[in-house]
């Protein structure tokens, strides 16, 4: 082992396949039948509860939790279906420690909260076993609507619109359905192929037809679509990422932290990909995490978390930070890239500039220290790209560089919604506010389509 | 350091703490391994007449019901009295009370209702050196289709009958076991006393189904798809027990009977409180039948401790403490007036006060106050009925507090009373003593 790790530059097969297959497995393992009637026990059903509030999506929790410990694992699936169909992915990548379970009773009174996620897999997990289908297309309504991105957003709205009767095509750009779910969460949080079969055990409702390799802007129209379709809805997330800007980032080595997720995701042989021996990434949020904690696993020497501001400002939670540095990742604050050092193209090392702020304002403070690296990984952020559904047709009203929704998630154009990622609104960069927007933005739509034949 | 030694109707036992007659007892391996983890005493598992002994099943003997993590919290059983020979158990018994002799050792009996049968067994009994005999009438399982157990302890007459024969055949101290499947524990426990008992043990085990297999429709415990009724017994009829107990203990008939306490006792502390009630020791199977022997030692430092922080120094000290505050209802004082209180540095916000308020009592807990969720007691609608105390999962969060006299009950606009008045003397009643105008 020790000699795989110590092989300089960039290398595959740092670890034994073996011990890949340990660092690679789940991260929470789930809740045997009594580990779930145990743990459910811990709840109080509580009255107006904090945990149904802080979920975007408004689950039941308290009423879910009780029909597990009930021995009704059905009834609770169905619980979390109603309000959220992806409940199986949120269950596993859900920042529960920032959303329901910070705010779970059990979390004032002794610190040790009800373990609401992996409950939640529990129950999802025996309805999927079972493949249960809990809901039954309403007649058809002989509506037809578009959606973009078979992502979180995109699949639950899908799913809603298909439940209600309408038929739905999905237009997706790559290969394979997912979006993020599939190409861009740690592989130990959604291992044995999870994402593909929630997006299955979603579709086998029917009326839903997903297209691949149809890109927005480019393969496919926005003007086409609201022409053709009764209603469209916009969910393709972010394509772009920020750059990381310093001199030297074109270098051999440099790359984007997404990418890298994502070709470790579709990756069949992990003890195939290669990785630097010391890498450092630049970022502070979730997948400055999750990049950083994979090269570990991978079998990097020496893994660094370079991040501008202080520890408090992370995106990362608590416990993703936590989760890095009990995997050996070194998280270093207040330092920003100023140069990649390279040799011959190839990253040796970058250049970080200490930073501090400055009334509110984050500045360089020109002393420096340079670290060694064969990876720079850049996770400081992905963008809309506005040109997809730009520059053809009427033009989408943008806000803060995403598409502008109102309440219901309907955008300046007539028939188009959008929701998740790519929107502008109050919610949250995450799985299950993606979920949330989807399912709302096809309510909106159905409503829409109900009150007037065409929206 | 308080002294726990035992004197119950003469029975001398290093501590109050004996195991019942029950699977526990039933030979001298049992036995043995129970003196050694330190039990005062045991009732040896029930004696029947000579002959070929009584067949249990060969199915599940027992039943039970558990919390969330399995922690068993009642047990109900269909097994019978012994069914090993009567003269195997004799010889077992004079062995081991010969081993243990400070410890108590108790026959327990159940032979059909006849003299004869009686009068047979008692001199065998009495020759193994045991301290004392208990009548079994409790069992209400099995045995009670044979016209004995707990068939003879729903029949006072039938109790004072077969006591009588006992404390005329026999030396032994005669405590008489009772069932407590009848509707007034005081009748079987009066013609027990009439008849001349020693002393009364209860209770014994409740008839009980506990629960219903929804895949082939048998009670449990199952035998072949069909079940019987068996005796409920575990921490779930602890209260029974004590009302039971205190009822006893408390009825001028009875009063100053000595009784054994059985019936849920898990620990020291409701071992203390079965003592408090009037118990003069306590009696206890299925802690024991689901923790092993050991648990004896736990019961004994914890009741040790308990008393010396209080400072008893004898059993004495405490049996039968609370025996006088048990009362009728009528006799409460309608003047003490109690309002929930709400520790809100001890709350955690789970608002199962409020819910329970607001569906099934008294609208008296708020859910949110200037918008924030916030639970406190609005007193102008507390009736102090202690639900929220119940409900509530934190210790001492919501405690009730008792008004001063004097002070303002917001509820009913009185200010409240310093005399004490119950139900005799208030208006309402339409049989009250009118006060002389």
């Amino acid at each position: 082992m020790a000699a795989g790790q110590h092989k300089d530059g960039v290398a595959a097969g740092r670890l034994s396949s073996a011990q890949i297959k340990h660092n690679f497995d789940d991260l929470h393992p789930p809740l045997d039948h009594h580990e779930a009637l145990v743990e459910s026990d811990r709840c109080y059903f509580c009255y107006d509860a904090p945990c149904m509030t802080a979920c975007p999506t408004s689950i039941d929790i308290p009423m879910f939790i009780r029909e597990i410990s009930t021995g009704n694992p059905l009834g609770a699936a169905k619980t979390i279906f109603d309000q959220n169909i992806l409940g199986g992915m949120c269950a596993r990548v859900c920042p529960t420690e920032t959303l329901c379970e910070e705010v779970c009773v059990r979390e004032t009174a002794e610190g040790k909260p009800v373990q609401i996620g992996r409950l939640q897999r529990y129950a999802t997990d025996v309805a999927m076993a079972k493949k249960k289908q809990f809901y039954k297309r309403a007649k058809n309504s002989g509506k037809k609507v578009a959606v973009v991105g078979a992502g979180p957003a995109g699949l639950a709205a899908a799913h809603r619109l298909a439940m209600n009767g309408h038929a739905v095509t999905v237009f997706e750009a790559k290969k394979k359905p997912g979006g993020l779910n599939e190409f861009g969460i740690a592989a130990y949080k959604s291992v044995d192929g999870f994402a593909q079969a929630e997006v299955d055990y979603v579709t086998a409702i029917g009326g839903i037809d997903i297209k691949y390799g149809k890109a927005l802007g480019k393969d496919i129209q926005l003007a086409d679509l609201a022409g053709k379709h009764d209603a469209v809805f916009l969910g393709m997330g972010l394509a772009g990422v920020n750059a990381l800007g310093a001199p030297g980032d074109k270098s051999e080595g440099v790359r984007d932290a997404v990418d890298f997720i994502s070709e470790l995701r579709q990756a069949k042989d992990l003890t195939k990909l290669p990785i630097g021996r010391r890498v450092v990434v630049i970022g502070g949020g979730m997948t400055a995490i999750d990049a950083a904690v994979q090269s570990k696993l991978l079998g990097a020497e020496e893994v660094t978390i370079a991040y501008r501001r202080g520890q408090e400002d992370m995106n990362a939670s608590e416990f993703e930070q936590d989760l890095a540095t009990a995997n050996g990742v070194v998280i270093r604050h207040w330092v920003q890239p100023k140069k990649i050092v390279a040799k011959g193209g190839k990253v040796t090392g970058i250049e970080l500039e200490y930073t501090a702020s400055k009334g509110g304002k984050l500045t360089g403070t020109g002393e420096t220290v340079t670290i060694a690296a064969d990876q720079v990984f850049s996770a400081i952020g992905q963008q809309f790209i506005a040109q997809t559904v730009n520059g053809n047709a009427e033009t989408l009203v943008l806000a803060g560089g995403r598409i502008k929704v109102n309440d219901e998630g309907k955008t300046s154009m007539k028939n188009v919604w959008a929701g998740g990622d790519c929107v502008k609104d109050g919610r949250e960069d995450l799985t299950v506010a993606a979920v949330a927007a989807g399912r709302d933005a096809a309510d909106s739509i159905n409503r829409a389509l109900a009150s007037n034949g065409r929206a | 350091m308080a002294d726990i030694r035992n004197n119950f109707v003469g029975i001398k036992s290093p501590n109050p703490f004996w195991l019942a007659s029950a699977p526990p007892t039933d030979k001298a391996y049992n036995v043995e391994r129970a003196f050694k983890a330190g039990w005062g005493g045991v009732v040896w598992k029930t004696l029947g007449e000579e002959g070929p002994p009584v067949v249990n099943v060969n199915g599940p003997r027992y039943g039970a019901i558990w919390g969330a993590d399995r922690r068993l919290l009642g047990l109900n059983n269909i097994e019978l009295i012994t069914d090993r020979d009567l003269y195997v158990n004799l010889r077992e018994m004079k062995q081991v009370k010969m081993n243990w002799p400070d410890r108590a050792l108790i026959a327990s009996i159940m032979v059909p209702c006849e003299e004869n049968a009686w009068k047979a067994i008692l001199p065998l009994v009495e020759e193994t050196g045991a301290d004392g005999i208990e009548l079994n009438f409790g069992c209400p399982h099995g045995m009670s289709e044979r016209g004995m157990g707990s068939a003879v302890g729903q029949v006072p007459e039938y109790i004072e009958m077969v006591v009588r024969w006992c404390k005329q055949y026999t030396r032994m101290p005669v405590i008489t076991k009772l069932t407590p499947n009848i509707t007034d524990i005081r009748r079987p426990a009066r013609a027990a006393h009439a008849g001349g008992t020693d002393a009364v043990s209860l209770i014994n085990t409740i008839n009980s189904i506990t629960s219903v297999n929804l895949d082939n429709f048998s009670p449990e415990p199952s035998i072949d798809g069909k079940g019987s009724h068996g005796g409920y017994c575990g921490p779930a009829v602890k209260p029974i027990a004590l009302n039971m107990v205190a009822e006893i203990a408390r009825d001028p008939e009875t009063a100053g009977l000595p009784i054994s306490g059985i019936g849920g006792v898990t620990t020291w502390r409701d071992a203390a409180e079965f003592l408090a009630l009037g118990a003069g020791n306590v009696q206890v199977c299925t802690a024991a039948m689901t923790y092993g022997f050991k648990i004896v030692q736990e019961m004994i430092s914890g009741l040790s401790n308990w008393m010396d922080a209080k400072g008893h120094r004898s059993l004495d000290d405490i049996i039968g403490r609370a025996t006088p505050n048990v009362t009728d209802w009528k006799f409460l004082n309608l003047n003490y007036i109690a309002k929930a209180h709400i520790d809100q540095d001890a709350c955690i916000k789970c608002g199962r006060c409020h819910i329970a308020c607001e569906d099934t009592s008294h609208q008296a807990i708020t859910a949110f106050v200037d918008g924030k969720r916030h639970f406190e007691v609005m007193e102008d609608e507390c009736v102090g009925c202690n639900l929220c105390v119940n409900v509530c999962p934190v210790d001492n969060c919501i405690t009730m507090v008792p008004l001063k006299a004097g002070a303002l009950d917001k509820r009913t606009g009185q200010k409240v009373q310093k005399t004490y008045a119950n139900w005799t003397t208030h208006p309402n009643n339409p049989s009250a003593k009118q006060a002389a105008e």
